[in-house]
């Protein structure tokens, strides 16, 4: 083949994922960078350049720095947990436990239901007076406690729904990963007499690693672009307790149509999930081992 | 004092199709600096009697001691052995030095041994470049040695190995079988090594075990199971080609090969059993000895392998150099009297080669 029809035969190939990326992915995000230096066309006025405007307004706004704050909160309340039950959970099933199989696809439940359905369970189970957790709580005598309704808790409560339905699905990858990995291993550490965590810390995780990256990536950017709960259970509130930097651009940009402003907080997003990519695949894949 | 004791060991397992012996009341006693080969085709127990000495399954019934100890219901760590897997085992995220002091890092050795027990096992196993490579980067022969390496570092008396050379190509194969008896000697291990490969049991054993279900079949020094085998089993299964074996009928002045007119091979309370002859040991002697008809001939260069059958039986023929046999001739086949074993109905050893009767002193 001469060179030419390589080359031809090479972009071909590439040319569908290509344009999909190109026109899904990179040209709408280019386009919402040079938005959100102009302003929001309303009416009869189009939209004019206004150069840092969104984001000296961004600066200023103390609902956006809610928003922030609480979505690191809900990242770091989320992520180590799900990964860490995730982890624990496939550690048990991979045993030697009487109905396994059942276990595991009980563990998967929460992946494969439908979010809004998910989200009006636990809202009953968090409704007040009557819900499932109140009725267990006044059994044990404690006061009655509005916990989607009240700023200290309602964060809180979300988070626990993203942890049930995240660990889940992640245990189904750290599982995977488990057996595929040589039984003689495990034989091999035990001959040298290595307890079940040395082997764990010394040879389990490791070589886990790949797969815990993977979780991890995926877990950062759920935590970022979760909408549905909220839209479900609280509507951000109460006052913005629980909105998210994604909910809260959901409401800029479909709410008050305010879409200069929508744009400008779309870059913040953008450059936090590039960062924590550029984390992850950088500093953390240095570290990892893959077969 | 016996190093290794295994006396009456059982180990079942239950399956869909009810409870299979995988190991069926088995006993030996293996004595100290030896390499003992427990061999035998697959599914006959010999990897899952291992497994029972090194402690990765406990025995159903029956008990095993090492270096006098009863450690039947010991974990494997507390069993002071060593192993190595079929598959290495070696764990892949780490280096060739970190895996090799696995265990010893386990057990808290100090650093400073640490160091001075790497650089002798490296040296003696030539792995010093490679320490600080990822068993990734090795090729098969290297993972080999680190896995070695890993079990010998840890100066356990007794060295327990899994098929250790299936996995690497035929000349490798030569290669380390030599280098693993000539570590044992040096070293003084006791070795239980597990194989399928008779050329591995016969060329490095001091004494094999032959299982056949779950079972031991003859128990012995190679030179014992080759010149005096047990029975049809270790017959058909020690040698390549294998032992010819031939049924015999009762004939005209004794018993005589099954579909033969003669000549008689054994007395006639041979009729019914079986002799058996090694394909090296048959020589052709035109017009004499067993009439046998040539079916085909594989030139294999330094020997060929002439098939053949006599009545019923067929009989495989190793000679030197070429031979201008065609399908179809006929010839007569002749063996030395000491040659010739004797086995009965059942398969169980007549009597002593060499010992049959006079009259067959050459067929």
């Amino acid at each position: 083949m001469t060179r030419t029809r390589q080359w031809l035969y090479a972009w071909l190939l590439l040319a569908p994922a290509m344009s999909l990326l190109a026109l899904f992915t990179h040209y709408p995000a280019v386009a919402n960078l040079w938005h959100s230096f102009y302003s929001t066309p309303k009416g009869a006025r189009p939209a004019v350049w206004v150069g840092a405007d969104n984001y000296v307004q961004l600066a200023e706004d103390p609902i956006f720095w809610k928003a922030l704050v609480n979505n690191f909160g809900y990242a770091l309340g989320t992520i180590p947990a799900s990964i860490a039950l995730a982890l624990l959970m496939a550690m048990w099933v991979h045993g030697k436990v009487a109905g396994r199989g059942f276990l595991r696809l009980a563990y998967f439940t929460p992946t494969i239901l439908p979010m809004i359905a998910v989200a009006n369970i636990w809202l009953f189970f968090y409704t007040p007076e009557y819900g499932l957790l109140e009725q267990f709580t006044k059994g044990l005598g404690f006061a009655s406690h509005n916990w989607l309704g009240s700023q200290s808790t309602a964060l809180a409560c979300l988070m626990l729904v993203t942890v049930w339905k995240e660990a889940g699905f992640f245990m189904i990858f750290y599982l995977a990963a488990l057996q595929s990995m040589s039984p003689h291993l495990a034989e091999a550490a035990a001959i040298e007499g290595a307890s079940r965590w040395y082997f764990f810390r010394r040879v389990t995780f490791p070589l886990l690693m790949p797969v815990t990256l993977f979780v991890l990536v995926n877990a950062v950017i759920n935590a970022f672009r979760l909408v549905d709960h909220i839209v479900v259970m609280t509507r951000g509130g109460p006052d913005n307790a629980t909105a998210l930097l994604l909910y809260y651009i959901y409401e800029i940009g479909f709410r008050f149509w305010d879409s200069a402003y929508a744009a400008a907080l779309t870059m913040v997003l953008l450059v936090i999930l590039g960062l924590a990519a550029l984390f992850q695949f950088v500093v953390l894949e240095k570290r990892t081992h893959y077969q | 004092m016996s190093a290794i004791v295994v006396e009456g060991a059982s180990k079942h397992w239950t399956t869909s199709d009810g409870q299979v012996r995988a190991v069926d009341r088995v006993s030996f006693a293996l004595d100290e600096g030896t390499l003992n080969v427990l061999l035998g085709p697959s599914g006959c127990g010999k990897s899952t009697t291992l497994r029972l000495i090194a402690g990765l399954e406990i025995a159903d019934e029956g008990a095993i001691r090492i270096g006098g100890r009863d450690v039947t219901r010991l974990p494997p760590a507390e069993r002071n052995i060593a192993m190595v897997f079929q598959s290495y085992a070696l764990f892949p995220h780490l280096t060739v030095a970190e895996n090799s002091l696995f265990g010893l890092r386990v057990r808290k050795v100090p650093a400073a041994e640490c160091e001075s027990r790497l650089k002798d096992t490296a040296d003696l196993l030539g792995l010093s470049a490679l320490l600080n490579r990822k068993p990734g980067q090795l090729s098969g022969g290297q993972q080999q040695r680190v896995a070695l390496g890993r079990a010998i570092i840890a100066r356990a008396p007794v060295c327990l190995m899994d098929e250790p050379l299936s996995n690497l190509d035929a000349q490798l194969r030569a290669e380390m079988r030599q280098e693993i008896r000539a570590l044992q000697k040096k070293l003084g291990i006791t070795m239980v090594y597990v194989t399928h490969d008779q050329v591995e049991a016969m060329s490095m054993a001091d004494r094999v075990i032959l299982l056949d279900g779950g079972r031991i079949e003859q128990n012995g020094a190679p030179v014992d199971l080759y010149e005096s085998p047990a029975n049809a089993f270790v017959a058909r299964f020690i040698g390549t080609p294998p032992m010819n074996l031939l049924k015999l009928v009762a004939g005209a002045g004794g018993a005589v090969v099954d579909g033969t007119d003669g000549p008689a091979m054994t007395p006639a309370d041979g009729a019914g059993g079986w002799i058996g002859v090694r394909p090296e040991h048959i020589r052709f002697a035109p017009g004499r000895g067993l009439p046998a008809i040539v079916d085909s001939v594989e030139y294999l260069g330094g020997d060929s392998l002439v098939m053949t059958h006599a009545g019923r039986a067929r009989v495989a023929v190793r000679v030197a150099g070429a031979v201008a046999f065609r399908h179809g001739d006929a010839i007569g086949l002749e063996w030395p009297a000491g040659a010739l074993h004797r086995f009965s109905a059942d398969g169980v050893r007549h009597a002593p080669s060499g010992q049959t009767s006079g009259a067959t002193a050459y067929v």
